[in-house]
């Protein structure tokens, strides 16, 4: 009898996880693991007559991955210069923040460094246009004297869009890991005669570095995939791999080529992530960050 | 320091506040200010192109958010009843979710559906007793999809994190005390997790809201507020623009500061 409903007990148990899980593995199947198997199936296709997809078993889609390096090098060079810029800017201020400001201020100053990040990305970026297009800061320029100067359109243009999309979301970790730093080691560095300097390089920069690795990270993976910023930022000089992939499917419709690219762009992210784990890891464990 | 943070908040804010001051700009002129106006408001919201994109962005972001925020808090407490392999996986899964860019996730949802309504048109067409089938295509399901998937791990983790910090002592003790597993959920667990819940809901709904690149891949005939948008951007920027990107900042920064003041409500007490 006891042994009956321990057992029944333990099915109910898996009834009910099963329960609470059905919905969101279902949404993580389809829509997910299903269309990612889609996208491979269609990158050793063919292009169709009318564009779209004709069923086949080549490569040469991935042999033909060249034809857009351009847009592999812009990808690889700005999207790694664009991190290192937002975190060059965001340790100080993530310091600063963490270290220097008082209990009583941070929280809020916190709040506004973080909540640009789940604005419009497009209206911020559509902001840039405004400022750099020729009507904005050039006109203003031409006030002066100084014209045909030209802001928009050029991969410095770029840099200052990705800066500014993605400094909130460098400055979180690294605020984050220096917040938790636990003060005595300084005062602990100080005692024992260390000035400020040595204390910083030999105490807070090794505790920080899992915050820089996540920061770094996120940013960099983000950036992989971006279109809006070199789409405004850009015009049609600046392409990124993102900007590769609209056209394929949107605009010339070779979607064989088109899901190349993007297992491409995917392989990209996982070695990424792959790497600056590696490093994580080594530096320190892993830490939780807040995504809001 | 305090020159740097301050410029810093100035490179964060200035542009979007000349956007909003020019918003108002009586003069139709993108660099110099004539005088107050709301007239491009009124413009705007006269659009029948815009509120209608309006529309359809409010209902894909509410129904994702909601799906997202169900299913992602059902799938965080199912999570802590997993074994530990299975549970990576699934946690494995949800971070693929929200690291695989979103211009991959527009093109595998849109390539998948095609193909998946390349297969079911023709049974439906066959099978179909009338005269016109329903045809599956792109539209308000299919947005809702894609970003639910997003949205959805985003809320497991935020809910997640939460139950993380939950007192397991009065779990056990509302059992102890003879109460219901369902009772205990109800009276001791949800109240707890609840402004976690909410704060996900927000924060699901200001993606859906936001997002351009999914949907500008999977949204077949319908038109979303950032689609319209990036649109009317490449038309040329008017002042138009201006006001339309003002609401949108507006409403977002609205839901984020509800989000954030929610998620800080009852932070989990270390001792």
């Amino acid at each position: 009898m006891k042994r009956s409903m321990a057992l029944s007990r333990n099915t109910k148990r898996k009834l009910v996880t099963a329960a609470l899980l059905g919905p969101s593995s279902a949404w993580l199947f389809f829509f997910l693991i299903l269309p990612f198997i889609a996208i491979i199936v269609f990158s050793v296709g063919e292009r169709g007559p009318a564009g779209g997809y004709q069923p086949a078993f080549t490569f040469a889609n991935y042999a033909n991955l060249g034809a857009r390096a351009a847009a592999f090098l812009n990808t690889l060079t700005l999207a790694p210069i664009g991190a290192a810029l937002c975190l060059v800017i965001a340790y100080p201020v993530a310091y600063y923040l963490a270290i220097k400001v008082s209990e009583k201020h941070r929280l809020l100053l916190v709040s506004l460094m973080i909540v640009p990040f789940w604005t419009s990305m497009l209206v911020r970026t559509y902001a840039w246009m405004y400022l750099l297009g020729a009507r904005g800061i050039p006109h203003l320029f031409e006030l002066v004297g100084i014209e045909n100067l030209r802001l928009i359109n050029t991969p410095g243009a770029v840099l200052l869009g990705i800066v500014y999309g993605y400094l909130p979301l460098m400055i979180m970790p690294i605020y984050v890991s220096l917040e938790k730093l636990d003060r005595r080691l300084l005062e602990a560095s100080a005692d024992l005669g260390a000035k400020p300097l040595p204390t910083f390089l030999t105490v807070t920069l090794p505790l920080s570095l899992p915050g820089v690795m996540t920061g770094v990270a996120l940013v960099t993976i983000l950036l992989l995939g971006e279109y809006l910023i070199p789409q405004l930022l850009g015009g049609g000089k600046v392409f990124f791999i993102g900007n590769a992939l609209v056209d394929l499917f949107l605009q010339s419709r070779n979607w064989p080529y088109g899901s190349a690219i993007a297992v491409a762009l995917v392989a990209v992210v996982v070695v990424v992530i792959v790497v600056t784990m590696r490093i994580g890891f080594r530096v320190a464990g892993t830490r939780q960050v807040d995504l809001v | 320091m305090r020159a740097l943070l301050a410029s810093v908040y100035l490179f964060l804010y200035a542009p979007i506040a000349l956007v909003v001051l020019f918003s108002f700009n009586s003069g139709r002129n993108a660099s110099e200010f004539v005088g107050f106006s709301t007239q491009w408001y009124g413009r705007a919201l006269s659009n029948v192109f815009l509120t209608q994109a309006l529309e359809t962005s409010l209902i894909v972001a509410f129904t994702s958010a909601a799906l997202a925020a169900i299913f992602g808090t059902m799938a965080a407490l199912g999570m802590e009843r997993l074994g530990t392999r299975v549970r990576a996986i699934f946690e494995a899964l949800l971070a693929a979710a929200i690291v695989v860019p979103g211009v991959v996730i527009g093109i595998a949802t849109l390539v998948a559906l095609v193909a998946l309504f390349g297969l079911l048109n023709p049974l439906i067409a066959a099978i179909w007793p009338f005269a016109h089938p329903p045809r599956l295509q792109l539209g308000y399901s299919s947005l809702i999809a894609a970003h639910g998937l997003f949205t959805m791990a985003l809320v497991t983790m935020i809910v997640k994190a939460r139950i993380a910090g939950l007192d397991r002592d009065t779990v056990e003790a509302s059992s102890d005390l003879y109460a219901t597993p369902f009772t205990t959920f109800r009276q001791i667990v949800f109240p707890q997790i609840r402004p976690s819940i909410l704060a996900g809901f927000l924060l699901a709904f200001t993606f859906s809201f936001d997002d351009f690149i999914i949907a500008f891949f999977v949204a077949g005939a319908n038109t979303t507020l950032p689609i319209y948008v990036f649109a009317s951007i490449r038309r040329g920027v008017t002042p138009e623009i201006n006001a339309i990107a003002t609401m949108v900042l507006a409403a977002s920064l609205v839901l984020i500061a509800v989000a954030r003041f929610l998620m800080r409500e009852k932070k989990p007490v270390k001792d």
